[in-house]
């Protein structure tokens, strides 16, 4: 299936993306309910539901992000691109893995790794269609001869620095990482943390570029405060992954400055209340009502997780919260709230821009509802993991057993609060989905009549 | 090039038993099982399940292999043979004497940063 349409395998991507975030978000419900009923499913094990969960989650960021690139550069950006059938070439390949990695997981093949559960030898489909993406991105953008505005510059580290964490997280296939407990930590889970930096970095260039779309006025992406923005985003891809680092023995040099640097991220969310607020009287909020309204609660999710993130950072307060539920929180705040809520406007702004009135005209009024429940969800989520955590950090005594069962009542919260969201979320990707599906049609219509 | 002393500075003094055979088994049959689906080390990995970095020489070598031997209501067993068990225990074994978790002498400066006061350096 390859269209000639440049813009048609983007969109190919974000709804990929949405089907992985609905049967992602499934997995972790049922999850969820493993965990407080080990009866729950049983023969589902748990290690089995908890990749399927994160895997799917973070392969949905992906596909949306990657897909916006895709559809934006020809369709928007006036740049045609490099290869088409490269990134059909890509689609399949994505969908290929991601369905071996599946198979594996349910197969209880595991590669046994945080966050990639599946066995190493499916990277390898993973780094070469993320070559071709690169290779892919930057011939195309090349094309402008114009200064780049700060998502091209945004997406471009994001791709460069996710191949450099990728391969940085598989360093300990070889010996002189593997034999060095602390060490194979150490490079772990920096790789972990640059990884999300990358990742973010997408997501953060496809907000940019829709809150530059939206206000339609190019100067806000060329600022020089967007640029700072992004210095600083990328200082903290790189030093940032340090505060994953407190507790693993090492040097203490690099725990006083893993310190340090934490604390630049002070900087950047000054930064951001800045942007956010000046960016309230620029948009053109009503056109882009979907799309604005997923940009604000990201905006919002910001600010909680960045306060939160400025706490745990503190070694004397990371001291109770590391390896409590308090950094699942983190990590759930910031994917859900934060990259979620912006690749959810970037869907909804590409509906708006291809069918103008669809939205308005049916489903409107089912949207607002799904935002509400999944924002109010996520709220509840959020508090429920923050007081589970504190639970698991003030306690001092040596019962695993009744520490859990001290902090039962938050992750009942915790799950019950996650099948709202979920329902919630299901009714925006429902939509989401079925009005792409809608600008995929004709675009595949006229295909055929010029072949 | 920075990464790459971030890895190995202060990294190579505290290896301080090389890994052997068997612990490297061990580790292997720690990732195709997805332990760390439930279990963590050093605060890092799955929420099901305690803390695993030093089990060993807190609960001591039985316990563990009861656990691994036979689960639990909540955790699964997994029907490994006695010398797989073996290899996980020295596994976990060696890790324990990699380091302490969660720390248990430690002071926290004015400026909120922490030291570890048995810090072997
Ligand atoms: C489905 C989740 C799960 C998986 C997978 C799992 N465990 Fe466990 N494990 C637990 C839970 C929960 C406990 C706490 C015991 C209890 O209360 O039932 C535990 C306890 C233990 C203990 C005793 C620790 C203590 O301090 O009480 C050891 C040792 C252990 N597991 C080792 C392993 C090893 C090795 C593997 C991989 C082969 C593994 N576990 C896989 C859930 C799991």
């Amino acid at each position: 299936m390859i269209s000639d349409d440049p813009s048609f395998g983007g969109l190919r991507f974000m709804q990929l993306g949405m089907v992985a975030l609905a049967i992602g978000m499934l997995f972790g419900v049922i999850g969820g309910f493993q965990f407080l009923f080990p009866e729950f499913l049983q023969e589902l094990l748990f290690t089995k539901t908890r990749p399927m969960h994160v895997s799917m989650v973070i392969a949905s960021i992906f596909l949306i992000a990657i897909g916006g690139i895709y559809f934006y550069l020809p369709r928007q950006c006036k740049l045609a691109l490099f290869s088409v059938r490269a990134v059909s070439w890509h689609y399949w390949i994505f969908l290929t893995t991601g369905l071996a990695i599946i198979a594996c997981y349910l197969s209880g093949k595991f590669g046994g790794r945080e966050y990639f559960e599946f066995p190493p030898i499916l990277s390898l489909p993973i780094f070469l269609s993320w070559i071709m993406f690169g290779v892919n991105y930057f011939k195309t953008v090349r094309q402008d001869k114009k200064p780049w505005p700060v998502y091209y510059w945004m997406w471009g580290t994001g791709i460069v620095f996710f191949f450099i964490t990728y391969t940085e997280s598989h360093l300990w296939l070889i010996p002189y990482f593997r034999d060095n407990m602390v060490r194979e930590i150490m490079v772990q889970w920096k790789s972990y943390g640059a990884l999300t930096g990358s990742w973010n970095m997408l997501v953060y260039g496809t907000a940019l570029y829709i809150a530059t779309r939206i206000s339609g006025c190019d100067k806000y992406a060329r600022s020089k405060l967007a640029f700072s923005l992004y210095f600083l985003g990328l200082f903290n891809l790189m030093f940032g992954w340090a505060h994953h680092t407190y507790f693993v023995p090492s040097e203490t040099w690099i725990r006083t400055f893993a310190y340090f640097v934490s604390m630049t991220e002070l900087y950047i969310f000054g930064k951001i209340i800045w942007d956010w607020r000046s960016s309230l009287e620029d948009w053109q909020k009503n056109r882009y009502c979907n799309a604005y309204r997923f940009l604000i609660a990201a905006d919002i999710w910001v600010f909680v997780n960045l306060g939160l993130a400025l706490i745990i950072s503190v070694p004397a307060f990371n001291l109770f919260t590391h390896g409590t539920h308090i950094t699942v929180a983190h990590a759930m705040g910031s994917t859900i709230g934060i990259n979620m809520m912006v690749l959810l406007a970037s869907v909804f702004y590409v509906i708006r821009e291809e069918l103008p009135n669809e939205v308005h005209a049916n489903c409107s009024r089912q949207l607002r509802f799904g935002f509400w429940t999944a924002n109010i969800s996520l709220a509840v989520f959020f508090s429920a993991l923050i007081l589970a955590g504190i639970g698991k950090g003030v306690y001092d005594g040596a019962s695993f057993q009744e520490m859990m069962t001290g902090i039962r009542p938050f992750l009942l919260a915790f799950t019950l609060s996650g099948v709202s969201m979920m329902v919630g979320f299901w009714i925006i990707l429902w939509h989401g989905f079925r009005l792409m599906g809608k600008i995929i049609a004709p675009v595949r219509l006229s295909a055929a009549q010029a072949a | 090039m920075y990464t790459f002393q971030i890895y190995t500075s202060g990294t190579d003094v505290k290896h301080i038993m090389p890994i052997s055979d068997t612990a490297r088994h061990g580790q292997q049959l720690y990732q195709d099982n997805n332990c760390v689906a439930c279990h963590q080390f050093y605060g890092l990995g799955g929420y099901m399940g305690p803390d695993l970095t030093n089990v060993i020489s807190n609960r001591g070598e039985p316990y563990a292999r009861a656990f691994i031997t036979a689960g639990s209501a909540r955790m699964p067993n997994f029907g490994l043979s006695t010398a797989e068990i073996d290899a996980l225990l020295t596994f976990l074994a060696f890790v324990d004497q990699t380091g302490t978790y969660p720390l248990e002498n430690y002071s926290v400066s004015w400026i909120g940063s922490v030291a570890q006061v048995d810090d072997p350096q």
